[in-house]
């Protein structure tokens, strides 16, 4: 944790109330997102109970699987929740703009410019917690390999229609997310604990309610006893009053609650099984539907309150004026939505189980770009993020007491003026260390050259961006009086190398995917403990 | 006879490096890989396979990790065949390489590939060899520092060789990523895992070697060092208790850094002991013990006796060199240095001490003053660095009560499926390293 945010946690915790960490919105929000609210089953991983889904916070979808146990109950439920996703993702597949994007010419291996098409918005999926990103990941992996119907009519066990396609989707949002910056796939306790700092640990910070009780407690009440307050007070059955935002549900709820209505179901279920005449069965299904009602019920008295919270999560985000830099990255991700509408067209397979080595190391780089992009971004559209750099030496901000017109050596002499900033922050300069300050939006770079009176001054030599001329350009130099703040991070990154294609993947790394030469997993050897 | 005299380190170091250069140079398998304990001559051995590798007319390219480890493989090249034609690829950024490398007259220096074509060496960086393009690929490559590198950077450059010998030191650092990369943990080329893991996952049957012999560390030092950190693959020192010696003209004061210092020079090593206390990273009181701990050591006049020569040589600012966990912390400890006024001694992380050499190292110990034990603090190739950079002593100066932090926090990390697990882990050696030091303890209250 950085100096700056066990400060601003210090300060929560003697306030009542969590303290900015941000005074922009650092993540696009998009005006119509998806809310996803999924609850899971107690000890069988990735089993949905249920969801609230929707885009409008009045009217959300409720989405319920009445025997979590019974796969066919678990498809309806992924065919339901592919009805409300696919539309919605659907909305945006068909607004395009003009782009264009590099392509190597695959006959002259020169970089050409190619005219694209650019999904003019993006889908973006909202879930409370990180646990939600997780299960919207594993719903992905049990779906995108299932088989329709329509696809293979000798498929065992058919998914419904459109199921297959909500997995390579839910799949590609999961993916996205891990990408840093990334907005397709949003985690609100995430979100949320990036823009305030609270005075709880940051695994306090996981609980939706608690964190908002945090940032936005009731009149009269400190944040901390709001926090208490969401995480432990039960009313008089017992039952959570703010119930945990999920996936995993309390155990309170399932032992007194939800398992004694399951059974009820499974009853009236069997009961009706065994109806002998139309009268009989008319009666049982009565019962049993109303057993389904109730579990109904069940499920949306403890999504509901996680259903408001997420939006009054949302409300306070949307306080914020979204960052400079955020729309930038929301592109990428329309890039990102661009591309994986364009390969289900193409009617590629789905996302394979796991990356070949290029792909791995592609995604690697990437996301290594992405942070680093991200880090500097951050601080170049925020002042308090700015603050944090400085803070722990890797920025600082000052007046400009002096400037010495100087030039390089050399038959066409360059200007290279010496700037003397006075600062407060102490920057961990290295010998001729890169320092860069922004210029009309663009990283002027410059080198350190010395300290005076102990570091109160720092003398820089700018090196860049005064144009062709011997003179500078007016205003790319900076002047006496000017506020100025130079950061020792880039500001922006450099695109790796390429690596080669899959088909070209070397030796080293087992050659190409699908030869002999890749190592094959083995099943474990059976031993005598292998009862099953 | 105790096996004790029968070890020739001498002969020992020369049986390794023949058999090394003879799977290099005749063997048929496509890659070699040396393990090299600290200052084993790793350097040296590439210096060695790289001219005669020439020698034999075989075009190679070198790839280091570093444009430093370049520039001196550069330079320790040209010293050992000024004649041999060597070529430095270069990135296009200002200073792209030691300026000494200008008076080397058979170095040819170049940001282009096709510029250096046909000599029969030429070295790089990893990220430059990525940005390269041949029709043609080498016909044999040297990687250094191979521990250190990354899978993915060995997957950009590993279409430019046919065969390629990979030297480097298991025990240092492991590469990191600066993102999470469990997706991939299990994976025999998990991007993120050391380019030798991967390519000893898909390629097993590749003869492995092991320098046997360290020429840096001290007879006091090896022992510790190779137990703590390499357990299964042992290592000796190649001098002997007596064949090194520190001494200082000026007499102890009776100071706590002034004892730690006289335990190091009799012992090679000493632990400076502070009050137990919680600190934050940059823990003033330490990083001022650390600071005049050096300042003692420059004042007190030492003289290092050494194989090297019959007369002792001074200890200087630039043979002495301060490690620490965190960047702010060497930032810090820079600070309080100059306050003393001591300059030109190397203050830096472990990650950047790294293949570096000083005569007396001083550390501040990674879990100093912390209420937790992190993987990043327990791991073990960053204590590993830290104590194995000294040919001499190494002081550590910490906070009482890290052995009882250890015991609070065993390794809770997630144990992923067909990852394989390193021993020793970071706890264990980190105990080790503890329990050696507390025999040279000195308890100081600043």
């Amino acid at each position: 944790m950085s100096l700056i945010s066990t400060l601003a946690r210090l300060e929560a915790v003697r306030t009542g109330r969590a303290q900015p960490a941000a005074t922009v919105r650092h993540r696009h929000l998009s005006e119509r997102p998806l809310v996803l609210v999924p609850l899971t089953t107690a000890g069988e991983a990735g089993a949905p109970l249920g969801a609230l889904v929707g885009t409008d916070r009045d009217a959300p979808r409720l989405l319920v699987v009445p025997q979590p146990r019974d796969r066919d109950l678990r498809f309806a439920f992924l065919a339901e929740l592919a009805d409300v996703v696919l539309p919605y993702i659907d909305t945006f597949t068909e607004d395009v703009e003009a782009a264009e994007r590099n392509e190597t010419d695959p006959e002259t291996g020169k970089r050409i410019k190619v005219e694209v098409e650019l999904c003019a918005d993006a889908p973006q999926l909202i879930v409370p917690s990180r646990a939600g990103v997780e299960l919207v990941r594993l719903l992905g992996r049990s779906m995108r390999f299932r088989r329709t119907a329509e696809q293979d009519p000798e498929t065992p066990h058919p998914a419904p229609p459109h199921v297959p396609l909500l997995g390579r989707w839910l799949t590609h949002f999961g993916e996205r997310a891990r990408v840093p910056g990334s907005a397709l796939l949003l985690a609100l306790t995430e979100v949320l604990g990036r823009h305030w700092a609270t005075g709880q640990s940051s695994l306090e910070d996981q609980h939706l309610g608690a964190l908002l009780a945090w940032i936005d407690p009731p009149d009269g009440v400190s944040g901390a006893e709001a926090a208490l307050d969401a995480e432990l007070r039960r009313d008089a059955q017992g039952q959570l009053v703010c119930p945990p935002a999920g996936p995993a549900t309390d155990p309170a709820f399932d032992n007194k609650l939800l398992a004694p209505a399951i059974e009820r179901y499974d009853r009236a279920r069997t009961a009706l099984a065994a109806a002998e005449d139309g009268m009989e069965a008319d009666d049982r299904l009565g019962e049993l539907t109303a057993a389904e009602r109730e579990i109904r019920a069940l499920v949306e008295s403890v999504t509901r309150p996680t259903w408001d919270a997420v939006w009054h999560g949302l409300d306070l985000l949307r306080g914020l004026p979204e960052g400079a830099h955020a729309v930038d990255r929301w592109t990428r991700d329309r890039w990102s939505f661009t591309g994986h509408r364009d390969r289900i067209t193409a009617g590629e397979p789905p996302q394979p189980r796991r990356d070949d080595a290029v792909t791995a190391a592609n995604k690697l780089a990437t996301r290594e770009r992405e942070q680093a992009r991200l880090d500097a971004q951050e601080a170049l559209d925020d002042p308090l993020v700015m603050a944090g750099r400085r803070l722990a030496g890797e920025a600082f901000a000052g007046e400009v007491t002096d400037v010495v017109m100087a030039y390089s050596e050399g038959k066409s002499p360059r200007p290279r003026p010496l700037v003397t900033v006075r600062t407060d922050d102490r920057p961990h300069l290295g010998e001729r260390a890169k320092v860069f300050r922004s210029l009309g939006g663009k990283p002027q770079s410059a080198e350190f050259v010395d300290h005076e009176e102990e570091g109160a001054l720092v003398v820089l030599r700018v090196v860049d961006k005064m144009g062709r001329g011997k003179e500078p350009e007016t205003g790319s130099v900076p002047e006496k009086g000017d506020r100025i703040c130079f950061t020792l991070f880039e500001h922006e990154q450099r695109g790796g190398a390429k690596l080669p294609d899959p088909e070209e993947t070397p030796w080293t790394h087992g050659g190409p995917p699908g030869e002999e030469s890749t190592v094959q997993e083995s099943a474990d050897p059976v031993t005598e403990e292998d009862v099953l | 006879m105790t096996p004790d005299t029968a070890f020739d380190p001498g002969a020992e170091a020369g049986r390794a490096t023949d058999a090394i250069l003879r799977d290099t140079l005749h063997g048929t398998a496509r890659g070699v890989v040396v393990d090299s304990p600290p200052g084993a001559g790793k350097s040296t051995l590439v210096v060695r396979a790289a001219l005669e590798l020439a020698d034999a007319g075989r075009p190679l390219m070198v790839v280091a990790q570093t444009n430093a480890q370049v520039d001196d493989l550069v330079v320790r090249l040209a010293e050992k065949n000024g004649e041999l034609p060597v070529g430095r690829l270069h990135s296009s950024d200002a200073d792209p390489y030691d300026k000494a490398l200008d008076d080397l007259p058979n170095v040819r220096k170049s940001a282009k590939a096709g510029e250096l074509a046909g000599l029969p060496v030429v070295i790089s960086t990893a990220a430059k060899w990525a940005h390269v393009k041949v029709d043609e690929p080498w016909r044999h490559a040297i990687v250094d520092e191979a521990y250190q590198m990354r899978s993915d950077s060995l997957l950009a450059v590993a279409g430019l060789f046919e065969r390629a010998l990979f030297v480097g030191d298991p025990g240092q650092l492991d590469p990191f990523a600066i993102v999470g990369s469990e997706q991939w943990a299990g994976l025999s080329y998990d991007p993120s895992a050391s380019a030798v893991t991967t390519l000893l996952a898909h390629n097993p049957e590749l003869p492995q070697h092991r320098l046997p012999v360290s020429w840096r560390l001290p007879a006091s030092a090896a022992p510790l060092v190779s137990n703590a950190f390499y357990p299964y693959t042992r290592f000796r020192s190649g001098t002997d208790h007596g064949d090194r010696r520190l001494a200082f003209g000026v007499p102890s004061d009776g100071s706590g850094p002034d004892r730690v210092l006289d335990e190091a020079a009799e012992s090679g090593w000493g632990l400076l002991e502070l009050p137990a206390r919680h600190t934050p990273r940059t823990d003033p009181e330490a990083v001022r013990a650390v600071a005049t701990v050096v300042r003692r050591l420059l004042d007190r006049g030492g003289a290092a006796t050494s194989e090297r020569s019959s007369d002792p040589t001074p200890l200087t600012a630039d043979r002495i060199a301060v490690g620490t966990a965190h960047r702010d912390q060497a930032a810090a400890v820079r600070a309080a240095l100059a306050e003393l006024g001591v300059t030109d001694v190397t203050v830096d992380t472990a990650n950047r001490l790294q293949g570096r050499e000083f005569d007396v190292t001083v550390v501040l110990h990674p879990l100093s003053g912390r209420p937790d034990a992190t993987a990043f603090h327990l791991e073990t190739g960053r204590l590993c660095v830290l104590t194995s950079r000294h040919r001499h002593a190494c002081i550590v100066v910490c906070r009482a009560g890290v052995s009882e932090l250890l015991d609070d926090h065993p390794s809770t990390e997630p144990v992923q499926l067909g990852v394989t697990v390193k021993f020793p882990d970071g706890w264990e050696a980190n105990h080790a390293v503890l329990a050696h030091l507390a025999e040279h303890r000195v308890v100081w209250r600043p």
